[in-house]
């Protein structure tokens, strides 16, 4: 295994686990915080209020019990019987898309929420593509009391009009972002803005494990309760480490949350499905790390993808919420270090996974998590070929489906004929 | 000339130089030439050649809609390099204002050659800071050329005299908490900053200019700036007056040198 060598080779020197970021945020020659002069301090304040709050009980404490008591947390580890049949051995969901809110956002946003609390800042600022983010930050801020604002791209807003309503009902307000594309990565910029001229009183709940040092940390930290709960759930349950642990990777703050426990497991191989869209070898696709280059993007040196001048391509991606052209800054050197695996998986592929668990198991997964669905059961296929049925695929189920609806009936032609205006 | 020639002419004259900013390639590449070179001969000391991107976070809708324009219409980094070309051949130091992303693709080494031979003074480099620089440092100073890096009303001390010591040319203080763009009023997070900034400069025995940055917009405000900074930065009103002028590319450019001989007396008036 080359992900071994890789381990020997590198060495487990100093106290900093491997795969971890050092104090300027580098994960290897990933990571960093390029950012703008105005919002270092900032991001220092960040860093020094989240190490001190990581190492006060008190917070942790409150943090496990907002996740228990208000999200539904931890989330069950659920054996796909129907499936694992299909595919020829154990497919493990670990079933975030029965959280409030319908995934595991709502890990991240409450503790920076109550980060905020502990700061003493009464707004929080957040960017959205398909909504669920947004709609998250809205959630805590309801529950903890704060302001909140949330850019969207214009193009976003239309397409997700149910999620816009869900924000204003929850007492946000929605902020259309109509500059450069319209869409995630305008929503960053135009909240980046925001941030730098109200940084003295407020907090950017960054939605994903990207952007500069401490958020890729930071988000990872918040997250990582999907994979520490399914490892010890799997143990428990079935006395075994998965042989395999599979997610969905736009910006990657599931994914990040899912690998983090399972990285210094050297048995456990780890993969990454990112968006392929209409095909990696088409301009259509969210593959960053397939398909990107080098670059820098919203603060971090990551993959990006970008044309020969380092302009920003616009990605394209059937699920929203893999619409991203870049990707956090730990999943990049998990992928040169050779840790992790990245493969896409495009559009059809994904719908294909989506009916498939639908009809199977009778869970409708988001459209992003299906994309993890799709390639775990590739893996899955191929582990029951070489170690047969005892093998086990765990799969983070990071999100439901209910939000893709729309998409998924004009996908699949389902249901009466739209009517003429119909959204 | 460099750009502390320039800023140090000025200050024998007893008074402060004016940067310029526009992005290359708005209305197009010759037309922003052409509005650069008619800033020079207006009376701007410094111009400022900005790199279109198409995500710039530290911009206000006014950068925004012209670099946007401007990558619409297919504005390339050669194009950028060719423009700073031309302005340098008119004798005024030229420096490239850019985020950092398109110099890492182009390539630290080889953009620093190309801006060195096409006589560019230097490289701004807003979400660019001197921890995050160290290529770019080694690269600028192997070839003499300007380092101008950031101080914010956030800033603290420390970090105040870092990136100081780091900066060559001048330091460009960002006077307000905010995205580039015309203020009707100016800040008073200026003065307070540009104190700090000069106690820094002072220990260090630099003699570093300090230029103000803060959506100066009239020969009044850059008056007031100048009778405490070293440079009085305007960008979004000059890339303002090219929109505003967007059909009549001559009354524009009327609009524009209109402009510069306001800002130009203002800052002989500071």
């Amino acid at each position: 295994m080359t992900l071994h060598a890789e381990r020997a080779e590198t060495g487990q020197s100093g106290a900093r686990p491997l795969y971890q970021a050092d104090e300027q945020g580098w994960f290897g020659g990933f990571g960093g915080r390029f950012m703008p002069e105005a919002l270092i301090a900032a991001l220092d304040e960040l860093t020094v209020a989240w190490h001190d709050a990581m190492a006060d009980p008190a917070f942790t404490a409150e943090f496990e019990q907002v996740l228990r008591e208000y999200a539904g947390l931890p989330s069950p580890l659920f054996h796909a019987t129907r499936l694992s049949e299909r595919v020829g051995c154990r497919v493990l969901l670990k079933r975030e898309d029965l959280n409030h809110t319908g995934a595991h956002k709502i890990r991240n946003v409450l503790g920076q929420a109550l980060l905020t609390k502990r700061m003493g800042k009464k707004r929080v600022i957040a960017e959205t593509g398909a909504g669920q983010h947004g709609v998250a930050s809205a959630t805590a801020a309801a529950y903890f009391g704060l302001d909140c604002t949330v850019y969207m791209g214009a193009v976003d807003t239309r397409r997700q009009a149910l999620n816009v309503a869900r924000m204003r009902l929850l007492g946000a307000e929605v902020v259309p972002v109509e500059s450069g594309s319209a869409t995630l990565k305008d929503a960053i910029n135009e909240a980046m803005r925001d941030w730098v001229a109200s940084v003295d009183h407020t907090a950017y709940l960054f939605g994903t494990a990207a952007g500069p040092h401490p958020f890729p940390s930071m988000v990872g930290a918040f997250t990582r309760g999907i994979g520490d709960e399914a490892r010890a759930q799997c143990l428990e349950q079935y006395g075994v480490l998965p042989d395999a642990v599979a997610a969905c990777v736009g910006g990657g703050s599931n994914a990040i949350g899912l690998f983090t426990a399972f990285l210094d497991d050297p048995d456990v191989a780890i993969w990454g499905f990112e968006a392929g869209g209409e095909g990696v070898e088409t301009p259509r696709h969210a593959a960053t790390i397939s398909a990107g280059a080098t670059g820098v993007l919203h603060g971090a040196r990551t993959y990006v993808l970008q044309d020969d001048d380092g302009q920003t391509v616009e990605s394209h991606s059937i699920s929203a919420g893999l619409d991203y052209p870049g990707v956090g800054p730990q999943h990049a050197h998990l992928a040169a270090t050779g840790r992790a695996t990245y493969v896409p998986v495009t559009d059809d592929e994904a719908m294909q996974a989506l009916a498939l668990l639908s009809r199977v198991e009778g869970i409708i997964p988001a459209i992003e998590t299906a994309h993890a669905v799709a390639g775990a059961i590739r893996v899955a296929e191929e582990l029951a070929a070489t170690k047969g049925p005892d093998a086990t695929v765990l799969i983070s189920l990071s999100g439901r489906g209910d939000k893709d609806m729309g998409t998924v009936m004009e996908y699949f032609g389902l249901g009466d004929q739209p009517q003429e205006g119909d959204a | 000339m460099s750009v502390r020639a320039a800023f140090d002419a000025a200050r024998a004259e007893g008074r402060a130089a004016l940067v310029g900013y526009l992005p290359a390639g708005y209305p197009d590449r010759d037309g922003g030439i052409e509005a650069l070179t008619t800033m020079v001969r207006a009376g701007v000391d410094v111009i400022e050649v900005g790199l279109p991107y198409t995500d710039p976070v530290m911009d206000g809708p006014t950068i925004q809609a012209a670099a946007q324009a401007a990558l619409e219409g297919g504005v390339r980094t050669a194009d950028v390099l060719r423009t700073v070309e031309a302005v340098a051949a008119t004798g005024t130091p030229t420096v490239v204002m850019t985020y950092w992303n398109p110099v890492e693709r182009y390539g630290v080494e080889r953009f620093a050659d190309d801006l060195a031979s096409a006589g560019g003074a230097g490289l701004i480099t807003p979400d660019l800071t001197p921890d995050f620089a160290p290529e770019w440092i080694e690269a600028a100073d192997q070839r003499g050329l300007d380092k101008i890096f950031l101080v914010a009303p956030s800033s603290t001390d420390e970090r105040v005299a870092y990136t100081t010591a780091a900066s060559r040319g001048f330091v460009y203080a960002t006077a307000v908490m905010g995205v580039t763009g015309a203020r009707a009023t100016t800040s008073d997070l200026a003065g307070p900053l540009v104190a700090r900034t000069r106690a820094a400069v002072e220990q260090q025995g630099t003699g570093l200019p300090v230029g103000v940055g803060l959506g100066v917009s009239t020969g009044d405000q850059a008056a007031e700036v100048a009778s405490y900074a070293d440079g009085v930065i305007v960008g979004s009103a000059f890339v303002r007056t090219l929109l505003d002028h967007a059909d009549d590319r001559r009354a524009g450019l009327a609009a524009l040198a209109a402009l510069t001989e306001d800002l130009a007396a203002g800052v002989r008036r500071g």
